[in-house]
């Protein structure tokens, strides 16, 4: 896999998310994804920073353009310095929350990206990296 | 603060989203809607989403939550407008927004308003009340 090109954001409180979604948009409008695919991956990527201000008190999230096959794709790698997650399976169960949310962040996010990735360590922080690609199903 | 205006239409109350919501903004919308409902006794609510572009776990829910708090309050809640790609989303994400009324534009969603508080208007001939 390529790294095309890589910026970093911070987050820390809500009003940084708007900027957010909005720079995944260009970078997804850039390599010419569909309107659905832009759709599901921000909404994925609404869910992941919000667990991210929620849970892990903000962190930075890193919006990179990559390609594997010639096939182009965002990439996008969400790094807290939180509690952690102590118990992963759980966390990616529907409906489970510790919070007083639906339980859907975690497990829909996964839903709607082509590759999801989840590290945690209790007491380290938390970092989640998902992959949406132009053409990916 | 920022806020999103809520109109009173006769008997209805209607919302246009035209900015992407982040949460605290989400949530004023939810209390200062409630409020309303309460203030100005309307009987139904009409939130026009069609300029926002993202609906997600959260969002969702606070839609839900107006549905609900409307409904206890005697007012009927009616969603319009959301894009395709956005439903195509929530169903993928695992959120079926029950409990909330849908429509596909304005127009229609005034309609189904229309209707539902229409049945509880009428009077002994069956006939709806002239604001209708």
């Amino acid at each position: 896999m390529i790294v095309l090109s890589k910026e970093k954001l911070p987050i820390q409180k809500e009003q940084d998310v708007v900027l957010f979604r909005n720079r995944i948009k260009e970078l997804a409008t850039k390599i010419g994804m569909s309107l659905v695919n832009q759709t599901k991956l921000i909404t994925a990527a609404s869910e992941l920073v919000r667990n991210m201000l929620r849970y892990g008190g903000g962190g930075v999230t890193q919006l990179e353009i990559v390609s594997r096959n010639s096939m182009p794709g965002v990439r996008l790698i969400f790094t807290d310095k939180g509690p952690g997650i102590s118990d992963i399976t759980l966390a990616m169960k529907d409906g489970y929350s510790t919070g007083k949310s639906l339980g859907l962040g975690l497990p829909g996010a996964k839903r709607l990206v082509n590759e999801f990735d989840l590290k945690s360590e209790p007491g380290q922080g938390t970092t989640v990296t998902v992959i949406r690609w132009k053409n990916g199903l | 603060m920022e806020r999103i205006p809520i109109l009173k239409m006769g008997p209805f109350l209607l919302v246009t989203i035209q900015v992407d919501l982040y949460d605290r903004l989400a949530l004023t919308l939810e209390n200062d809607l409630i409020n309303m409902v309460s203030k100005t006794e309307a009987k139904g609510v009409l939130i026009d989403i069609s300029a926002v572009s993202i609906v997600d776990s959260f969002m969702g829910r606070i839609l839900g939550n107006i549905a609900s708090m409307s409904k206890i309050m005697d007012a009927t809640t009616v969603v319009v407008g959301m894009q395709p790609a956005v439903a195509i989303t929530l169903v993928e994400l695992g959120l079926t927004l029950s409990g909330v009324y849908t429509a596909l534009d304005v127009e229609q969603g005034m309609e189904l308003l229309r209707d539902k508080i229409g049945h509880l208007e009428k009077d002994e001939e069956g006939l709806y009340d002239s604001f209708i």
